[in-house]
């Protein structure tokens, strides 16, 4: 089963600390070398993108920033027996989060991607 | 620590059992040196935490206590065989490291290590076939008895016995290293194991169905994690180039009613491109470090994968060249597709023939499908359907057998070529 995990946080005032950079270096390295961790990378600031959007009937094209308080920082695809094993990983990388940056916040939500017979 | 929903703890230790099994197994192997006990142990392990989790509550860090609770039922183990006095003092060293917080980073350093001692251990070249694999998917994969019965469509009880003897096999296998010199064939043993799971599930030989995908997702996990161990083998991204790119065509291979589709019918926008690009890239990789078998076969697999056709006449000479290295009939019964695929069917059947007479193709359906479809391309219709009803005799997956006796009973022109996709 193949699970995308898309990182959300707050645009931060300072750089993350390095002790964080390293564990979660460590621990992308962890799931790499294990055979689930298929595909990741960092996404710039909303500042680099755009958006296309349709809505009733019109399509738009912005470029960003986008005022939003919250940016996806980093994606994740995953390729594990089942959703318990995501979480796990996903949590894994939340907790090094925690315990290495004091007073950060931030959410991993977990897709499912869909697959030939629902596996 | 708070108290949780059981059935989703439940599912947390089985998911943090699946990380971190052969990590735990491969430390207690190295700390008791007998990997069947080590297993036990890691079993008592998962047992304790199955038992308190749910009770209270998921810790903090899952993997590290696992191991920790290994390792205590490790050390009792120990003191209570006397007869291991030398055992005790290494114990009593790590424990001592233990207690400055030097064991763990002593288990980090050496991990690999540890993890590849297991690896050519559960393979070793002197157990049966059966045995490295239900070794493998246990140790390695973490996989539970009724796991690997349904992955192999046994039973329970036959899975638990198959495993249960390999352990017993494992008991004059030392939990080492190869010597340089045996490198080069205990590393062909663990790929050749690893390739087994990932042909049962591929192309699986009995069942009913045509492809058990969870199989080659295991597989394909094990070839990354090899990947990983040795990464200055060519071979170990050869298999891993070969799996990535045959799995990347698993979509595909089976049509929404459940029914096999050959590889020149299937709708190519379905292959998997994640797995295509690792694929291509784990090859590129084997190719600079000198190849070899499976990086002929990978590099075979990529002529499909590139570009809107597969590449036939590349694909005839690649299997000239692997038949030099690897004269094996189904190696030569693959040369004759490929050269009747690359335009000369003719030349196909003839090589296709010489192969009448070979002990190992006997009662190997293939031989006479693809003899089937190259007469088919020959106009020989008749003979043909006789060599299609032979096949479908032949075969024991259902799935297969349908497609074999569909194309004995109504051929009406060549059409349709055979390589299983």
């Amino acid at each position: 089963m193949r699970y995308i995990v898309l990182l959300t946080a707050a645009r931060p005032d300072s750089p993350p600390p390095p002790e964080l950079m390293e564990a979660i270096m460590k621990l992308g390295g962890e799931a790499g070398a294990s055979g689930t961790l298929v595909d990741q990378g960092g996404l710039e600031p909303s500042a680099a993108g755009a958006r296309v959007t349709v809505a009733g009937s019109e399509l738009t094209v912005t470029d960003g920033p986008f005022a939003e308080a919250k940016e996806v920082v980093s994606y994740a695809i995953y390729d594990v027996k089942d959703k318990a094993e995501v979480v796990e990983w996903a949590t894994r990388f939340m907790k090094v989060h925690r315990d290495l940056w004091p007073g950060w916040e931030g959410e991993s939500q977990i897709f499912k991607v869909m697959g030939p017979g629902g596996a | 620590m708070v108290a949780a929903d059981p059935s989703v703890v439940r599912r947390t230790v089985e998911a943090v059992w699946r990380i971190e099994a052969g990590r735990i197994v491969a430390v207690v192997a190295r700390l008791t040196g007998d990997v069947a006990l080590a297993e036990e142990i890691a079993q008592d392990a998962l047992v304790a935490a199955l038992e308190r989790w749910p009770r209270d509550g998921v810790p903090d860090d899952p993997g590290p206590w696992l191991l920790a609770t290994a390792r205590h039922k490790a050390v009792d183990q120990i003191r209570r065989r006397t007869a291991y006095a030398a055992k005790l003092a290494l114990v009593a060293r790590e424990t001592a490291e233990a207690a400055d917080g030097g064991f763990d980073e002593a288990v980090e350093e050496r991990i690999g290590d540890d993890l590849l001692r297991l690896i050519f251990t559960a393979c070793h070249p002197a157990l049966a076939a059966e045995s490295r694999v239900a070794l493998t998917l246990r140790l390695l994969g973490g996989l539970t008895t009724a796991e690997i019965a349904r992955a192999f469509l046994i039973s329970e009880p036959t899975a638990a016995a198959r495993i249960t003897r390999a352990k017993k096999a494992l008991a004059g296998v030392e939990f080492a290293l190869p010597p340089p010199p045996e490198l080069g064939d205990r590393v062909a043993s663990v790929l050749a194991t690893v390739y087994l799971i990932f042909n049962e599930g591929y192309a699986s030989s009995s069942g009913p169905s045509w492809a058990r995908p969870e199989l080659c997702d295991e597989a394909l996990r094990l070839g990354r994690l090899l990947q990983g161990l040795l990464p200055r083998e060519p071979e170990v991204h050869g298999l891993a180039a070969l799996m990535e790119l045959q799995a990347s065509r698993l979509p595909a291979r089976v049509s929404p009613a459940g029914e096999p589709v050959l590889l020149p019918d299937q709708d190519r926008r379905l292959w998997d491109r994640l797995l295509i690009r690792r694929g291509l890239a784990a090859l590129d990789r084997a190719e600079e470090l000198g190849g070899g078998v499976y990086t002929i076969q990978a590099a075979i697999a990529a002529c499909h994968v590139r570009g809107t056709e597969s590449d036939w006449p590349r694909i005839a000479a690649l299997y000239e060249v692997l038949h030099h290295l690897q004269p094996s009939p189904v190696v030569a019964l693959n040369r004759a597709v490929a050269v009747g695929m690359a335009g000369d069917p003719a030349r196909g059947l003839a090589l296709a023939d010489e192969l009448a007479g070979e002990k190992a193709l006997r009662g190997y359906p293939q031989l006479p499908a693809v003899r089937g479809d190259l007469l088919a391309r020959l106009g020989r219709l008749a003979e043909a359907r006789a060599a299609f009803a032979e096949a479908a005799a032949l075969t024991r997956n259902e799935a297969e057998r349908a497609i074999f006796a569909r194309r004995a009973g109504g051929l009406s022109t060549g059409g349709v070529p055979p390589p299983a996709g």
